[in-house]
């Protein structure tokens, strides 16, 4: 039913969606307690900045990203890689992880932040045990809105992540070739799969937090 | 002790406050809404860094010039207003929080005891939003005192709680309040958690203090405290004995001895009466024929007069002052001059303890 070339697409899918997912939240967390806490001036660019994948085209992006990735730019020679495809899919996807986690921070009062100071815990350590706690809704969405959003992308991907199997061959593009050679049967299957997919990842993502709410 | 000097300028607003807390008792911190008390605990407390203020706790400097000790290395133990509980955590994990942070060596509240003190042995295992507000603050306090805190600070602890959450905290309060042997800065802006709570008082108006001292003097002199039509007096007294036959309980002071409705205290036991200025009144000789029975000599030592009707009358008695709201008319009639001795008749003494 499934090519072995649809099989390594659905893999380097999955491993690019997890790859992006999983650093994602690791920059995007500093970056989204930040724009939640900042008084700062330079808030409104830096927030304009992470929100830019929003609107700019992916063939935009994809080509800047083309110039910097490629043979005489500052990253040389990640185009084309499934390293380049993970650099990418992060500024891609970044306002789709930094959004839920920075609105989530910012519904966490200062004065819970001030209390735990007050029994003694450090800055870190409040974001730890208080911080992330509670914004585990929001880290969910990030996690589920990051991953089905690299699942889906198209236009970076194309720009600078050509076409090898089982290195920067992903799903989207997968369909796509099979369109444009006719063969539907087969584009069904891929398209279908991941509107599957799709729909239960978002159906997770609403149910875990409505378990939230009930239980706070 | 706790010696501060803070200096904190908000917009056109500006702090600028220079005294001490004793290291024994509460202090009240009073004022009206706006006059700066929470720019003052901030700044104290270390929540805002007000620059060119110091504070010393005992023999440890909190804030000078060269350093700022931040919030979480500083001992104290503080009570915000509303409770401010961690909305995801069980009440156990609430009180935890802070204690398990405390090096053992330096613990010196037992966690189980506090629970008990706090009457919150039965609540461990539920969620705040199952809590009603005062449950929720004796938690808030019980989680502060766990914290094995140099000093304690309430921040308006009974505000915005209705009369039946207040009925819920009061009696835990005014009992945990005699067992702690640390500092309390009890921030209130009524008159009445005061006269209740505080031992010492720091009065503060417009960003400067206006009075400091002991409560009973400061009710005396304080314009603010001590206005129409709530003007009212705080004996600190002794419980010496009860009447069983009348069921009346004599309560002494130097000035002389109160009596009131039998309580339900020890003799020796200190207990606090607050007397409203507009119930006491003045006779020259001792009255004979009264149905009253508090009645205190004294000596006039200020007469000042509150509009064109009404005079206020302090009245020196033993170490205490008494006031005494009486008409313009009868200050007249009876001739009172400072000096005078008068009898001053009680028509009825309020509890405090």
């Amino acid at each position: 039913m499934l090519s072995e070339n649809d099989i390594m697409a659905l893999i380097t899918t999955l491993k690019l969606a997890l790859t992006t997912t999983v650093l994602l939240l690791i920059f995007a967390t500093p970056v989204a307690w930040w724009l939640a806490r900042t008084k700062s001036k330079f808030k409104i660019f830096i927030e304009a900045l992470t929100s830019l994948p929003l609107i700019l085209p992916p063939t935009v992006l994809g080509f800047y990203l083309l110039i910097i990735l490629g043979k005489n730019g500052p990253l040389a020679n990640l185009a084309f890689s499934f390293t380049g495809l993970v650099i990418g899919s992060i500024i891609y996807s970044l306002p789709f992880v930094v959004q839920p986690l920075k609105n989530s921070f910012e519904s966490i009062s200062d004065y819970n932040l001030e209390a735990s100071a007050t029994l003694g815990a450090s800055p870190l350590e409040t974001f730890f045990s208080l911080v992330i706690p509670m914004a585990k809704p929001g880290f969910i969405t990030a996690a589920v809105l990051g991953m089905a959003h690299t699942i889906g992308e198209f236009g970076v991907v194309l720009m600078i992540g050509g076409n090898i199997p089982g290195e920067t061959q992903v799903l989207s593009i997968a369909i796509y070739d099979h369109v444009e050679s006719g063969e539907y049967s087969q584009a069904h299957i891929l398209s279908g799969g991941l509107l599957i997919l799709s729909f239960i990842l978002l159906s997770l993502v609403f149910a875990l937090n409505k378990k939230r709410k009930v239980m706070p | 002790m706790i010696e501060f000097k803070l200096n904190i300028s908000k917009g056109s607003f500006n702090l600028d406050v220079e005294s001490s807390i004793p290291s024994q008792g509460v202090t009240a911190l009073f004022g009206p809404s706006g006059c700066g008390k929470t720019t003052f605990l901030r700044a104290l407390c270390g929540l805002d860094k007000a620059e060119g203020s110091y504070v010393k706790i005992d023999n440890e400097i909190w804030q000078d010039k060269t350093q700022f000790i931040p919030v979480h290395k500083r001992s104290l133990g503080f009570v915000f207003q509303e409770g401010n509980l961690f909305p995801h955590l069980s009440i156990r994990k609430n009180l935890e929080y802070g204690f398990k942070r405390i090096q053992s060596e330096k613990k010196n509240i037992d966690f189980k005891e506090t629970v008990n003190l706090l009457g919150l042995s039965k609540h461990l295992e539920k969620m705040p939003n199952e809590l009603s507000g005062g449950e929720k603050q004796r938690v808030a306090i019980a989680r502060a005192l766990l914290t094995s805190p140099k000093l304690l600070v309430l921040d308006e602890p009974l505000t915005g709680l209705d009369q039946k959450s207040k009925s819920e905290i009061l009696p835990f309060l005014s009992n945990l309040i005699k067992t702690l042997k640390i500092p309390v800065l009890y921030v209130s802006h009524d008159t009445s958690e005061i006269a209740q709570f505080a031992d010492h008082v720091i009065l503060l108006g417009n960003g400067k203090i206006e009075a400091s001292g002991k409560v009973e003097d400061i009710f005396l002199k304080s314009s603010s405290l001590n206005s129409e039509p709530n003007a009212e007096t705080v004996i600190e007294t002794t419980l010496k004995e009860h009447d069983e036959k009348y069921l009346l309980s004599t309560l002494t002071f130097p000035g002389g001895n109160f009596y009131v409705s039998k309580v339900n205290f020890e003799p020796g036991q200190k207990v606090r009466l607050r007397i409203l200025a507009k119930s006491v009144s003045l006779t020259l000789n001792k009255p004979e024929d009264t149905s009253i029975l508090n009645i205190i000599s004294g000596e006039i030592t200020e007469i000042t007069e509150i509009n064109g009707a009404r005079m206020n009358i302090k009245i020196s008695a033993g170490d205490i002052s008494i006031l005494s709201h009486i008409t313009k008319k009868s200050a007249e009639a009876l001739n009172l001059e400072i000096g005078k001795k008068v009898f001053a008749q009680i028509k009825s003494v309020e509890l405090l303890t």
